[in-house]
């Protein structure tokens, strides 16, 4: 996505045990409305995770970009909040990649939830803007109607379809 | 103005299906009362007609004009005539002749998207606002002409909405600078900023009511609508209510809190 690394030697983590998800109920209502928990809601941001810095040769999550406790969900609410941390706090591609998370969930989520996606309070330096912009549903609607902008979403976000 | 008690408990009538994307706005027509507009990402404009038996109905869907979202639409006061901005950098006139509406006229020169459109309580002025930071004001000529008579420069991020005093020629206009700005023309054709709506505590989920005794005044002392009193909403978790000061003559406000998102906190 860019041209030579913004940090390119960031501090890694070792990866964390994933959590094991519960089995599923042996009666099966295929009715019953699935309420959506933050493991899924992980799991669908993690299968982007080598894409959105693809020139790193470490995942978002061992870059700590986003963790499993990034994501919080009130089914009952359809809210949900992604809070991911750039790995430097001038990272200018901090702005994309909120807006790739935003479509990603966006294309994956019913319409119900409401979704608001921030950098981690104090690990960017225009966070407010960032988080402005990345919230404002105006803002992200016209960007999605960029044939740059979204071309470059679909390029990040193609592989995670796969 | 009846109270919650009078107006009596609200119930879901009937709900409009057609638009294919997010509907991003809506206008009663303030002429033909059984008219409603409403605006979309997909592109059109649908015109709802409410029929003998009180159900709303699509009675035309204006579509093939713009290119992009449709963000907002607002009726002449006269109902004949409905102003379409969008995202296409453009802003469409659109006139009901016979039932049919046909795009009369195109308003082009903001740099890209359209935000808000909104017409004077005369019907002679409209005002169009966007991304570019301007506010572009327009002169209703005859002959279904449109004329840019001001240019006003002054917000410094995208202006989001333009709304005209329900009587007077002055326009408000705010913005994601997190300001509104108050504008009027000054006798000579030339419009101004006359006052800067700034708070400090800003993207803060309120609603501001802003009141002035001086515009309550000149308004008449016939039906005003607003009271003297206009309201704003911003981004935090509160709502503010701003009000008049008996003791200053321009906009000025008082606060009022209360959590509007509260369904949205996160229990954790």
């Amino acid at each position: 996505m860019v041209s030579g690394l913004i940090n390119a030697n960031p501090t890694v983590y070792e990866k964390k045990e994933r959590r094991v998800r519960d089995p599923l109920p042996n009666v099966v209502d295929e009715y019953a409305a699935e309420p959506i928990d933050e493991l899924e809601i992980f799991d669908i941001l993690f299968a982007l995770l080598p894409f959105l810095y693809p020139e790193h040769p470490y995942s978002l999550e061992e870059l700590k970009v986003l963790t499993e406790e990034s994501v919080e969900v009130d089914d009952r609410c359809s809210y949900v909040r992604v809070t991911f941390t750039p790995t430097v706090e001038h990272c200018s591609m901090a702005t994309v990649i909120g807006l790739c998370l935003r479509v990603k969930l966006m294309r994956s989520l019913p319409s119900r939830y409401k979704v608001d996606i921030r950098v981690a309070p104090g690990t960017h330096a225009t966070e407010a803007a960032v988080n402005k912009q990345l919230n404002d549903k105006e803002r992200v609607a016209a960007a999605l109607e960029n044939p740059n902008l979204v071309d470059m979403v679909d390029e990040c976000l193609a592989p995670s379809y796969a | 103005m009846n109270s919650v008690e009078e107006v009596g408990e609200m119930k879901h009538l009937q709900t409009l299906e057609g638009h294919t994307d997010r509907v991003w706005g809506l206008a009663w027509n303030p002429t033909f009362t059984n008219l409603l507009a409403s605006c979309s990402g997909d592109k059109t404009v649908r015109i709802w007609e409410q029929s003998f038996s009180g159900s709303f109905d699509c009675k035309a869907v204006l579509e093939e004009t713009h290119t992009r979202t449709i963000r907002s639409c607002a009726w002449a006061p006269s109902g004949k005539m409905l102003a379409t901005a969008s995202f296409d950098a453009t802003t469409a006139i659109w006139e009901n002749v016979g039932g049919d509406f046909e795009c009369i006229s195109t308003l082009e020169g903001h740099e890209n998207e359209v935000k808000s459109v909104s017409w004077n309580a005369a019907g002679s002025l409209i005002a169009t606002c966007g991304r570019d930071k301007s506010v572009w004001i327009w002169e209703v000529e005859l002959g279904n002409e449109f004329e840019c008579v001001s240019v006003l420069q002054g917000h410094t991020q995208d202006v989001k909405m333009v709304q005209w005093h329900p009587s007077m020629d002055v326009l408000f206009s705010c913005s994601y600078d997190n300001s509104i700005k108050v504008w009027a023309e000054d006798g000579d054709d030339d419009w101004h900023c006359v006052q800067t709506l700034n708070e400090a505590n800003n993207d803060d989920l309120t609603i501001k009511l802003w009141g002035t005794e001086s515009l309550h005044a000149q308004s008449g002392d016939g039906f005003e609508p607003w009271g003297g009193v206009i309201a704003s909403g911003a981004a935090d978790n509160a709502i503010r209510l701003f009000v008049v000061n008996d003791d200053d003559d321009g906009l000025v406000c008082y606060t009022l809190s209360v959590s509007l998102l509260r369904r949205y906190k996160l229990k954790l």
